[in-house]
C-alpha cells in the first residue's frame, strides 16, 4: 500500500488524484500504531491506526473575514453594557471560515441580547441549539452550541458554552430567542443539559418516561449479542471499530 | 377517536386514548376555568390524515374557535443522528436521507457539505457533480412542492388537486428512478460529489420534463388559484408576519410569503448557486394563499434552474468530466457501470483491483471498510431545503466516523409557529395552517 511500491510499479508521472491528496495528507497529524499489533499478529485487517490533529483552541488575530470587524463590534456593545469582552467570550475560534465565540455560562444570555438588538451586530435569527458529549473532557463535557444568523448583515456566527457533567445548568434563551423553546427541549431531551427558566422544559422525542438521555456517548445502546454457530458478536457500541 | 362522558368529573369530559389525558383535565380544570364555559379539549392526531404524518396537536376549543393549540411531535424518532455516529461518514448519507422524505437529496447535501467543509475540500468538488447536484436539488424542490399542494389540496376537500399534483410529481420520480435508481432514499450525493454520472439519455428525458412541466404547473394554476373556495380557505389564513417568523425561528416559504426576500441559494451560495439565473420569489400577505403561491413561483424557478443545468451537463458531454472527487484517499473507489446484469461495480475495475494490483485492491478495502479520516472540528452548513434552512452540525474528533451529527430542520422550528398561526382561529383553519407550514414528521423528529 505504500506510495513508493506504486510508484516503483507505474512509470507515469504522479496522476491529479495523488497529487490532489499529497497536500491533505501532509498536514501535522499524530499517529499511533500501524496495524495495531502489539499483542497478537492481527491480521484481519482492523489497523488501530489513531491519527488525531487536535482542535484548533482558540485563534489569534486576524481571525479574517468579517470576524474581526464582528468581535470589534460585539467587545463595544458589551462595554456599553458594563462587560468586558475576555470576561464574557472565553476564546474564539476561526476555523474553516466561520466564527465561534466560546462563551461563559453566566454572560450567556447577555451576550445573546446584545447581539439581537444591537443594530451593529443584529442577529434577528437563531436556528437552534445542539448538544454535544465529551466525556473526555473533565469538567467541560457538556457542550450546547447555538448557531446565529443575520439576515441584516448576511452573516453566521456560532456561541458555544460547555457545562460539567455535576452541574448540567444553562440559561434559557427563550426569553432572547423563543424558537430555542423546542431546541432546549431537545437538548435536554438528548444531553441532559438543564436549561434554567424554561416555560416548560420536557421531553420532546423521547416517551415521557424515558429514563436516560439517548445522545450522550455513555448511554448504552442495550443491542443484545448475535449468536451465531455458538459464537457472538457484541452489540454494536462495544464492538471494536476504526477510531 | 372514543369519547365517553365522565360522570365523576365535573361538567363534560371526552376522553381519548393519549396517555398524558388525565393530566390534561386535571391541568385544565385548574387553569381558572370559568363557570358556564363550554370548552372543548380535542386531540387531533397523531393519526390523523391531515397531519402530515404523526403529529398530535392538543386543541382547546371554545365552540369552534381555538383558544390554545400544543403541538407534540416525537411519534416518529428514529435515533438517526445517533446511528450516524457508528458509521463512516460515506455511510451517513444512508441515514440522513431518510430524514426529511420528500427532500432526500437537501438531507444528502447538507450532510455532504458539511463533511467536505470538515474535510476542507469544498473547491475540490468537480463542476459537473456540483452542477449534477443543483439539478437534483431543484428537481425534488419540484417533487417537495407539488406533494405540499397536492396535500394541501386534499385536505382542503380538493382530490382532483391531489390526483394531479401526484401524477405530475410521478414525472419527477421517474427522473430520480433514471438519475439514482430509486425513487426515494437515494443517498446519491457523496462526500465528495456524486455516486455516478448521469445515465445516456437522461439530459433528454430532462429536457422533455421542463417541456411539459410548465403547461401542467399552468393546469394546477388554473385549478386553485382563483378558486373561490380555495381562496376562501386560504386568503387572510394563518397569518404569520415577519417578526413572528424572526421570532420563531421560520424559514422557507413562509418567511417569503412576508415579503423578505430570504434565500440561501441567493444570501449564502453553495453547490455555485450563484452562478445560475433565477430569482426568489416573495408575497406580502403573511398568509396560506401566499404560501400556496411563492411555491407555485418556486417550482417556476426551479425549472429554469434545471434548464441551465442540462445545458451545462450537455455542453460537457456525458463523460467530460469526473463526478467524484480526484482525492483517492477520499473519493469512493469503485466505478459503476452498466452491465448486462444490471448497475454494479465496472468490470475494468474488478479487473484492476482483482488482477493487476494488490495495493489498489487494499486501497479499495480500506477506503470502503474503514472509510476516511476527517480532521478534528465543528461546522455547521446550511442548504435551503423546501421547507426552509436545512443546517447539519457536524462535529468530528479526527477518526473515521462523525463524533456528531445533529440537524436543524426546517419542519421542526417551523412547526412551533403553529400556535402563534391559529390560536384565535377556526378549528377548520387549524387544517390549513398545517398544511401551509408542510411540515414533514420524519425531519422534525429524525
Amino acid at each position: 500500500m505504500t506510495e513508493d511500491n506504486q510508484a516503483d510499479r507505474k512509470p507515469n508521472p504522479p496522476d491529479e488524484a495523488a497529487l490532489a491528496g499529497s497536500e491533505r495528507l501532509s498536514e501535522q497529524v499524530a499517529r499511533t500504531g500501524m496495524f495495531g499489533t502489539e499483542t497478537t499478529g492481527d491480521t484481519s485487517g482492523y489497523g488501530g491506526l489513531v491519527v488525531r490533529r487536535p482542535p484548533a483552541l482558540s485563534s489569534p488575530r486576524p481571525y479574517g473575514s468579517y470576524f474581526d470587524d464582528l468581535a470589534d463590534e460585539l467587545g463595544r456593545s458589551l462595554e456599553s453594557a458594563g462587560l468586558r469582552f475576555d470576561a464574557a467570550i472565553e476564546r474564539v475560534v476561526a476555523d474553516r471560515g466561520e466564527l465561534t465565540f466560546g462563551v461563559s455560562r453566566e454572560h450567556l444570555t447577555t451576550v445573546a441580547a446584545r447581539l439581537r438588538d444591537d443594530p451593529a451586530l443584529a442577529f434577528e435569527l437563531c436556528t437552534g441549539v445542539s448538544g454535544v458529549h465529551y466525556p473526555a473532557d473533565a469538567g467541560r463535557e457538556l457542550h450546547a452550541v447555538y448557531h446565529l444568523v443575520s439576515l441584516t448583515r448576511n452573516r453566521r456566527l456560532r456561541l458555544e458554552v460547555s457545562v460539567p457533567d455535576s452541574d448540567p445548568h444553562l440559561p434559557t434563551m427563550v426569553r432572547v430567542y423563543p424558537t430555542c423553546d423546542w431546541h432546549e427541549r431537545e437538548t435536554w431531551d438528548f444531553f441532559g443539559i438543564i436549561f434554567d427558566g424554561h416555560p416548560a422544559l420536557t421531553r420532546i422525542e423521547m416517551p415521557d418516561d424515558w429514563k436516560g438521555h439517548p445522545q450522550r456517548k455513555d448511554y448504552p445502546l442495550g443491542g443484545i449479542p448475535v449468536e451465531y454457530r455458538g459464537a457472538t458478536v457484541p452489540p454494536p457500541d462495544e464492538r471494536r471499530a476504526y477510531e | 377517536m372514543t369519547s365517553r362522558t365522565d360522570a365523576g368529573a365535573e361538567g363534560r369530559v371526552y376522553n381519548v386514548g393519549g396517555q398524558d389525558w388525565d393530566d390534561i383535565v386535571a391541568a385544565a380544570d385548574q387553569a381558572g376555568d370559568r363557570p358556564g364555559e363550554e370548552r372543548l379539549v380535542v386531540n387531533m392526531g397523531p393519526q390523523h390524515p391531515s397531519t402530515h404524518g404523526v403529529l398530535r396537536l392538543i386543541l382547546t376549543l371554545d365552540g369552534e374557535t381555538v383558544t390554545e393549540l400544543r403541538p407534540v411531535v416525537g411519534y416518529l424518532h428514529t435515533g438517526i443522528e445517533k446511528n450516524m455516529e457508528f458509521r463512516t461518514w460515506t455511510q451517513g448519507v444512508t441515514f440522513c436521507t431518510r430524514m426529511d422524505y420528500l427532500a432526500p437529496l437537501f438531507n444528502e447535501a447538507a450532510f455532504c457539505l458539511a463533511t467536505e467543509r470538515l474535510l476542507g475540500i469544498t473547491d475540490a468538488i468537480p463542476e459537473r457533480a456540483s452542477v449534477i447536484r443543483v439539478l437534483m436539488m431543484e428537481l425534488n424542490r419540484i417533487s417537495s412542492h407539488l406533494m405540499a399542494i397536492a396535500t394541501f389540496g386534499l385536505e382542503l376537500g380538493a382530490t382532483t388537486v391531489l390526483l394531479n399534483g401526484l401524477r405530475e410529481r410521478e414525472k419527477v420520480l421517474d427522473l430520480f428512478e433514471l438519475i439514482t435508481g430509486l425513487r426515494m432514499n437515494h443517498a446519491y450525493i457523496r462526500p465528495g460529489g456524486v455516486s455516478q454520472d448521469l445515465p445516456s439519455g437522461a439530459i433528454e428525458k430532462i429536457r422533455e420534463f421542463v417541456g411539459v412541466m410548465p403547461g401542467l404547473l399552468g393546469d394546477l394554476r388554473k385549478l386553485l388559484d382563483a378558486n373561490p373556495v380555495y381562496l376562501a380557505r386560504t386568503r387572510d389564513i394563518a397569518f404569520l408576519d415577519l417578526a413572528g417568523c424572526m421570532t420563531l425561528g421560520v424559514t422557507g416559504p413562509v418567511l417569503r410569503s412576508t415579503g423578505l426576500p430570504w434565500d440561501l441559494r441567493k444570501s449564502q451560495p453553495y453547490c455555485g448557486y450563484e452562478s445560475y439565473e433565477f430569482d426568489v420569489p416573495v408575497q406580502h400577505t403573511c398568509d396560506a394563499y401566499g404560501r400556496y403561491l411563492v411555491r407555485m413561483d418556486e417550482m417556476e424557478q426551479s425549472l429554469r434552474i434545471i434548464e441551465q443545468c442540462a445545458d451545462r451537463l450537455a455542453s460537457r458531454g456525458p463523460a467530460g468530466d469526473r463526478v467524484m472527487i480526484a482525492d483517492a484517499k477520499i473519493g469512493w473507489p469503485a466505478q459503476l457501470a452498466l452491465g448486462p446484469d444490471g448497475l454494479g461495480n465496472s468490470p475494468d475495475h474488478i479487473k484492476h483491483i482483482m488482477g493487476q494490483s494488490m495495493e489498489a485492491l487494499i486501497h479499495h478495502f480500506k477506503l470502503v471498510t474503514e472509510g476516511f479520516r476527517v480532521p478534528a472540528g465543528q461546522v455547521y452548513a446550511a442548504v435551503e431545503s423546501p421547507r426552509g434552512e436545512l443546517g447539519c452540525h457536524a462535529v468530528s474528533d479526527g477518526g473515521t466516523r462523525p463524533y456528531r451529527v445533529h440537524f436543524r430542520d426546517p419542519s421542526f422550528a417551523n412547526l412551533q409557529a403553529l400556535p402563534a398561526m391559529c390560536e384565535g382561529g377556526m378549528i377548520a383553519d387549524v387544517i390549513a395552517a398545517v398544511a401551509s407550514t408542510d411540515p414533514v414528521m420524519g425531519g422534525v423528529d429524525r
